[in-house]
C-alpha cells in the first residue's frame, strides 16, 4: 500500500511536473496580455488618478491626491453624463433582451425556413455597429429623415429628434436594441435544450401558453438570461461610436455617453489624470452593477440541481 | 382542421418575413442610397428604389478626400483586420486548451484573471493604455491595433473553453495511450474538433474589428492610415455639403466584406454558439 502509494506520489508528481509547464506555454498569451494590456494599465491609470497628468503641458505630472476625484462631483457634465449612461443602459439593455427572447422564441418552429430567417435577423447585429450603419441612422432620424417621413404618413408631426435634448437618446437606444441578434442566437440556443417532456408533462396539467412560459420557458432560460443580461449590461455602459459619431454627445450634453466624455477629457483636452479618474470611477460602478446582478441572480436563476 | 394549420402556418412565415424585412430595412436603404441623388435622399423618401438609377456615386466615393482613394482604407482595414482575427483564433485557442485541459498550478487563478477581463468594460483601459502606448512610440502605428489581439481574446476563449468542455476526455486518454504528447493533443484531437468554435470566433471577430472604430481614431491620425471605418466618417465631415449618394456608396462597399464571410459561415455562427451552450 505504502509502496504504491509512494510510487504514485512520484509518478504524479513528475506527470503534476510537465503540466505545469505545458499549461504555461499554452496559457502564455495570455499571461503576458492579461500583464501588458490589463494589469499594467490599470494600475498605471490608478496613479495617474492622483495626478495632474496633462498632455498639454510638458514635465512631470505633481501628486494632488483624491482631487479629480473630488472635482469629479463638481463637473455639471460629469454627473450629467452618469445620468445618461444610467438611462440607456436600464432602457436598452431589457428592452432588447425582452426582444432578442421574443425573436427567439418566435423562431423556434421546426422549419427548414428557421435557420435562414435567424440570419436575416442576424443582419442588423452584423453590421449595426460600422460607422456606415450609424451614418445610415443619423440619416434615418434627421429633421427630414425617414422616421419622420414615416410620422407623417401616419398623420403624426415631424420631431425633431437630435435637436431635442430630451428625445435624442432614443434612437441611440433604438439603434442598440436593434442589434439584438447575438443574445437572440444565444437565446435560440437555449430554448433548443429545454426537454420537450417538460413541456408535455405542463400542457398534461393544463397549463396555457402564458403559463408555460412564465413557469418553464423562464427558469429554465434563466442561467442564459443572466449571462446575457450582465454581457449586454458591460458593452451598454461602453457605449461611443454612435453617440460620437450621431450626436457627439450634443444637444446641451443630452447624449453625452460616459465614454465619449472619457474620450473627450484624454484626447480632446489632453486631460489624462482627470480622465484615470473617471475611468476609475466607472470601474467601480460597473463592478458594483455586476456584483448586485450576481447577487440578486441567486434569487432567479435556476440551476438543474434546484 | 388542416385548413386552419395551413392557414396559421402562412400567417407566421409571412409575420416572420415582413418583420425581418422592416429588420433589415435601414441596410437595404443605404444601399438603394447608393444609387440615388443628393436631392433624393434628402428628401427622405421611404422607397428602395432610386427614381433614377445612378451609378456614379460609386466612382465619385471611391476617389476618397484629399488625393487619397478608398483603396488604401479598404486595403488597410483589411490586413489589420485579418492579422487581428489570425491573431486572436490561434492565441485564444491555446489558452483555451491550457484552461481547460490542463491542470497546472496557477490556472484557476489566470482562469479567474480571464473571467475578470470579460467582464472589464474596454473603455475603462482605453486613456491608460493609450497613455502606454504614447510612452513607447507607438501612438500613430498599427501595433496597438494588432498586438493586443495575439494575447487571447477573453470573450472568445471563454466560448472555446465552453465548447472544449463538449469533448469528450476519453479521446485525450486514447491519445495518450497511443503516446501522443499534450502538445500533439491540442494540434491531432482537440484544434480538428473545434472547428465549429474557430469559425464563430472568425466571424464575429473580423467584423467586430472591421467595423470598430474607437481603436482607429484612437491611434491613427494619418489619413494614409486610415481604416475604412475611419474614412467613412472624415468622407462624410469632408465636403461642406456632404455627398450623401457617395457616402452610401463608400458604406456599402465597406459592408461587403463581413456580408462576404457572414454568407460564407453562416451556418456555423447559427448553430456553432448552440452546440458552445452555456452551461451553468
Amino acid at each position: 500500500m505504502d509502496k504504491s502509494a509512494l510510487s504514485l506520489k512520484v509518478d504524479s508528481q513528475k506527470f503534476l511536473h510537465r503540466n505545469e509547464f505545458v499549461g504555461h506555454v499554452f496559457a502564455a498569451p495570455f499571461v503576458f496580455g492579461f500583464i501588458c494590456f490589463s494589469l499594467i494599465p490599470i494600475l498605471t491609470s490608478l496613479y495617474y488618478s492622483l495626478t495632474n497628468y496633462s498632455m498639454m503641458t510638458k514635465g512631470q505630472p505633481d501628486f494632488i491626491g483624491i482631487k479629480n476625484y473630488l472635482n469629479l462631483f463638481q463637473d455639471e457634465i460629469f454627473v450629467k453624463s452618469i445620468g445618461v449612461t444610467l438611462k440607456y443602459v436600464f432602457i436598452s439593455v431589457p428592452l432588447k433582451l425582452a426582444f432578442a427572447l421574443f425573436v427567439a422564441y418566435l423562431l423556434t418552429r421546426k422549419s427548414r425556413l428557421v435557420t435562414l430567417y435567424r440570419s436575416l435577423y442576424y443582419i442588423p447585429s452584423l453590421v449595426g455597429g460600422s460607422v456606415a450603419v450609424t451614418l445610415v441612422w443619423k440619416q434615418l432620424f434627421a429633421r427630414k429623415g425617414l422616421f419622420n417621413a414615416l410620422m407623417v404618413n401616419l398623420g403624426l408631426d415631424a420631431i425633431n429628434w437630435f435637436g431635442d435634448k430630451n428625445l435624442a437618446l432614443y434612437p441611440l437606444v433604438l439603434m442598440s436594441v436593434w442589434q439584438f441578434g447575438s443574445s437572440m442566437i444565444i437565446f435560440a440556443a437555449g430554448l433548443k435544450e429545454i426537454p420537450e417532456s417538460y413541456y408535455e408533462a405542463a400542457r398534461i396539467d393544463g397549463g396555457n401558453g402564458l403559463q408555460i412560459f412564465l413557469r418553464i420557458t423562464l427558469p429554465c432560460l434563466s442561467p442564459i438570461i443572466l449571462y446575457n443580461l450582465i454581457m449586454q449590461t458591460i458593452s451598454a455602459f461602453m457605449a461611443f461610436t454612435q453617440a460620437y459619431i450621431i450626436t457627439g454627445g450634443g444637444p446641451d450634453n443630452g447624449t453625452m455617453m460616459y465614454a465619449l466624455y472619457v474620450y473627450l477629457h484624454a484626447i480632446k483636452y489632453g486631460n489624462m489624470g482627470y480622465a484615470c479618474a473617471m475611468s476609475w470611477f466607472m470601474l467601480v460602478i460597473m463592478s458594483i452593477i455586476t456584483l448586485i446582478i450576481f447577487k440578486t441572480s441567486k434569487a432567479w436563476v435556476f440551476t438543474e440541481a434546484d | 382542421m388542416k385548413t386552419t394549420k395551413s392557414i396559421k402556418k402562412i400567417a407566421y412565415h409571412f409575420f416572420v418575413v415582413a418583420f425581418g424585412f422592416l429588420m433589415v430595412y435601414p441596410v437595404l436603404w443605404m444601399v438603394s442610397g447608393s444609387f440615388k441623388g443628393n436631392a433624393e435622399i434628402l428628401r427622405g423618401g421611404l422607397n428602395l428604389i432610386p427614381k433614377e438609377l445612378k451609378s456614379s456615386n460609386y466612382a465619385t466615393g471611391w476617389k476618397g478626400f484629399s488625393g487619397i482613394t478608398f483603396s488604401t482604407y479598404f486595403w488597410n482595414s483589411l490586413w489589420i483586420t485579418l492579422l487581428a482575427t489570425l491573431g486572436t483564433v490561434v492565441s485564444s485557442a491555446l489558452v483555451a486548451y491550457a484552461l481547460s485541459r490542463i491542470r497546472f498550478k496557477g490556472r484557476k487563478f489566470w482562469f479567474t484573471c480571464m473571467i475578470a477581463t470579460m467582464l472589464l468594460p474596454g473603455q475603462i483601459l482605453m486613456v491608460p493604455s493609450f497613455l502606454i502606448w504614447h510612452k513607447l512610440g507607438l501612438v500613430g502605428t498599427y501595433v496597438p491595433l494588432i498586438l493586443p489581439y495575439f494575447c487571447g481574446q477573453a470573450f472568445f476563449i471563454y466560448q472555446m473553453m465552453q465548447f472544449m468542455a463538449g469533448i469528450p476526455r476519453e479521446l485525450d486518454a486514447a491519445a495518450t495511450i497511443d503516446g501522443c504528447s499534450k502538445y500533439g493533443i491540442f494540434f491531432h484531437v482537440i484544434l480538428p474538433l473545434l472547428k465549429p468554435s474557430i469559425v464563430t470566433t472568425v466571424i464575429i471577430q473580423f467584423y467586430w474589428k472591421w467595423d470598430d472604430y474607437m481603436g482607429p481614431l484612437l491611434y491613427l491620425s494619418d489619413p494614409k492610415k486610415a481604416t475604412a471605418s475611419l474614412a467613412i466618417k472624415m468622407f462624410a465631415d469632408s465636403a461642406s455639403t456632404t455627398d450623401y449618394g457617395a457616402m452610401f456608396a463608400m458604406s456599402t462597399i465597406s459592408l461587403i466584406p463581413v456580408f462576404l464571410i457572414f454568407l460564407f459561415f453562416n451556418r456555423y455562427l447559427i448553430q456553432g454558439i448552440g452546440t458552445s451552450g452555456l452551461k451553468g
